[in-house]
């Protein structure tokens, strides 16, 4: 039996991870474990004062458990590749480990009043749409697809925490075929 | 899919190179990825990709600017992005003048990216279509595809493509149907100039002042409503050709701007007073006979012998009897396709009626005909019922019955669809006949809901 694996570190809050791990256990019909992880303070860069999400993912790779179909990490701390400001997450296209960021997704870093539920969504949605990236999926021109590219926050908030029929098909095959 | 545009990132950082790859393939690109200039360059030397993204400094003698002029020396056209981490107004100002299509400073924006990437391949897209549909038009247009046996057709065609290559002034008669723009589009399209404009009108369609401006083009405030400069259809062939339907039918004041341009290959815009010189391949064509209307004095003669360069005369098609069989075999053909209709054959009956009509309205006649027996064709072969409707208009235009206690509009509708039979559907012809203007005779058969 495998699993899909949604691990985090101590200090990631609890209620957005109860939400992305319902999420994704309605979304890819794989049943769901937890897995407490390290944080990611190795990654940190200090000219840039983020996380670089390369060693992340290296990480996981390492800490991945046998039965894990996939293994997705959420992190509070602020990623980023070399070659961009930041990343929501990131993933091995159609590899075995990703992981998303909530530090963008609440309405506090854009100098908002919180709001959970905004926040909750937002956490799922990328859920779904990097574990989509592990699954092999790429970016759906459907803008209220989950696998839509979101390069800001008003790109996540459009699209929907459901993946479109064609994406939805697409998945189904390659879950088939692993 | 995006997967069929290939993007080359080159970088002699590694975590670079393969991050910035590793997220344009999350975007459905096929990335290739180059660790220094020179495997740039020998990648792109078997490859054209549809952007390459270029990183400024690298070590070994090669740079991003001179990587990027490589590239562009094999791909003239090729998107290249440098990217650097070390911006400065002077490698920006180089890195344009070099032809870069636009210099970004890493890290970037994910958003500025992604649109940079989403305006070149929208563009991509844009130019492939476009290739595609050229390809299209000139396999649509080729001598290959003007059917005939006919041993005068033969030379025709003959003719046509000797001349494709030359700049000389081509006329083109022939009775309405015949195929004139057809052969005038094969002309162009055979020649040095396909890849350049191929514009057509027609001089019949438009008054005298109209047309004027739709040749030459007007300048801002040249007459009421000219609210901006435009450009006419000779400048937008520029460099191509100019096909000029009806010339016959021009007024004696566009006869000499017409004889000017031929002449001078220069002409002014309504209202203006700059000179515009093009580089235009005149084709013209026309129904009436043009010797005859020069001798009627309604032509005049200096402008007849400019165009009469090269002189095609198509015959009809009743003195190609021998193509009939032929040309409705490829419509048959051609339209089951269009018509999404299962129908191969034509009967010997059905032949023997297409053999022994007429054709006034010529090619164009006979495949408005054989469209028209598909669309009512119940079965796979198209027979002699299917085809019933050109006996009777034989019969109308052999005779026309008046029976009494007819009214005079009755008779009036009845004259002018058999007129319009006759002369297979031509307005102009028709109107001339029944003596008429062209305005009357549109407004009449819409009255009298006349079929055409």
């Amino acid at each position: 039996m495998k699993y899909l694996y949604v691990g985090a570190a101590a200090e990631v809050d609890r209620e957005a991870l109860t939400a992305v791990r319902e999420r994704v256990a309605g979304e890819f019909g794989v049943p769901v474990r937890e897995l407490e992880l390290p944080g990611v303070e190795f990654a940190f860069d200090a000219g840039r004062n983020q996380y670089g999400s390369i060693p992340v993912l290296e990480m996981l790779s390492r800490r991945s458990p046998a039965d894990a179909l996939k293994l997705l990490a959420v992190t509070e701390r602020d990623l980023f590749i070399p070659v961009l400001t930041f990343v929501f997450g990131h993933a091995q296209l159609g590899g075995r480990v990703a992981v998303i960021s909530l530090a963008r997704l609440r309405q506090e870093f854009y100098g908002l009043a919180p709001d959970r539920e905004v926040f909750l969504e937002r956490a799922s949605k990328e859920a779904l749409h990097e574990t989509g990236h592990t699954f092999g999926l790429v970016h759906c021109v459907e803008r209220r697809c989950a696998m839509s590219l979101s390069t800001s926050i008003r790109q996540i908030d459009l699209k929907d925490a459901v993946f479109c029929p064609s994406c939805a098909a697409r998945l189904r095959r390659t879950s088939r075929e692993s | 899919m995006k997967t069929h545009w290939q993007i080359l990132v080159v970088d002699d950082e590694e975590v670079m190179c393969e991050s910035l790859a590793a997220w344009l393939r999350e975007d459905g690109y096929a990335v290739d990825t180059a660790p220094s200039g020179r495997e740039a360059v020998d990648k792109a030397a078997h490859k054209d990709y549809a952007i390459y993204f270029v990183d400024l400094k690298m070590p070994g003698g090669m740079d991003g600017i001179e990587t990027m002029m490589q590239i562009r020396r094999l791909h003239p056209e090729a998107p290249v992005i440098i990217i650097t981490a070390y911006a400065t107004v002077d490698t920006a100002i180089t890195a344009m003048k070099e032809g870069a299509q636009e210099y970004i400073v890493k890290p970037c924006n994910p958003e500025e990216i992604s649109l940079l990437v989403n305006r070149i391949i929208k563009v991509k897209n844009l130019q492939r279509e476009n290739t595609i549909l050229r390809k299209k038009l000139s396999r649509q247009y080729r001598f290959g595809d003007v059917i005939s046996k006919n041993a005068r057709m033969q030379a025709i065609l003959a003719l046509a493509t000797e001349v494709a290559s030359l700049r000389s002034t081509v006329l083109i008669q022939g009775e309405s149907g015949t195929g004139k723009e057809l052969i005038a589009r094969a002309i162009h399209n055979s020649g040095e100039r396909a890849s350049k404009p191929f514009v057509a009108v027609s001089c019949a369609a438009l008054a005298e002042t109209l047309l004027e401006s739709e040749l030459f083009g007007h300048e801002r405030g040249a007459f009421t409503g000219a609210t901006q400069q435009k450009r006419g259809k000779f400048e937008m062939a520029d460099g191509g050709t100019i096909f000029l339907d009806e010339i016959g039918d021009i007024s004696p004041k566009l006869q000499v701007d017409l004889l000017r341009v031929l002449q001078d290959r220069s002409f002014y815009r309504v209202g203006g007073s700059e000179e515009v010189r093009v580089d235009v391949r005149v084709v013209a064509a026309t129904h009436v006979n043009l010797q005859q209307a020069v001798a009627d004095g309604k032509f005049r003669d200096d402008l007849f012998y400019r165009l009469n360069v090269i002189e095609i005369r198509i015959p009809p098609l009743r003195e190609r009897r021998e193509d009939i069989p032929l040309l409705a075999q490829h419509f048959v053909e051609r339209l089951s396709h269009e018509l999404g209709k299962e129908i191969g054959e034509i009967s010997e009956g059905a032949l023997k009626i297409l053999m022994d009509y007429n054709w006034p309205g010529n090619v164009r006649e006979l495949e408005n005909a054989v469209e028209r027996a598909m669309v009512t064709c119940r079965g796979h072969e198209l027979t002699e019922e299917d085809f019933s409707f050109l006996t009777q208009a034989s019969v109308a235009t052999k005779a026309l019955a008046v029976p009494a206690g007819m009214t005079l509009e009755e008779m009036e509708k009845l004259l002018i669809a058999a007129t319009l039979q006759r002369t297979g559907g031509n307005i102009k012809e028709s109107a001339a006949m029944l003596g008429i203007d062209r305005s009357t005779l549109y407004e009449k058969i819409k009255r009298y809901e006349i079929p055409r």
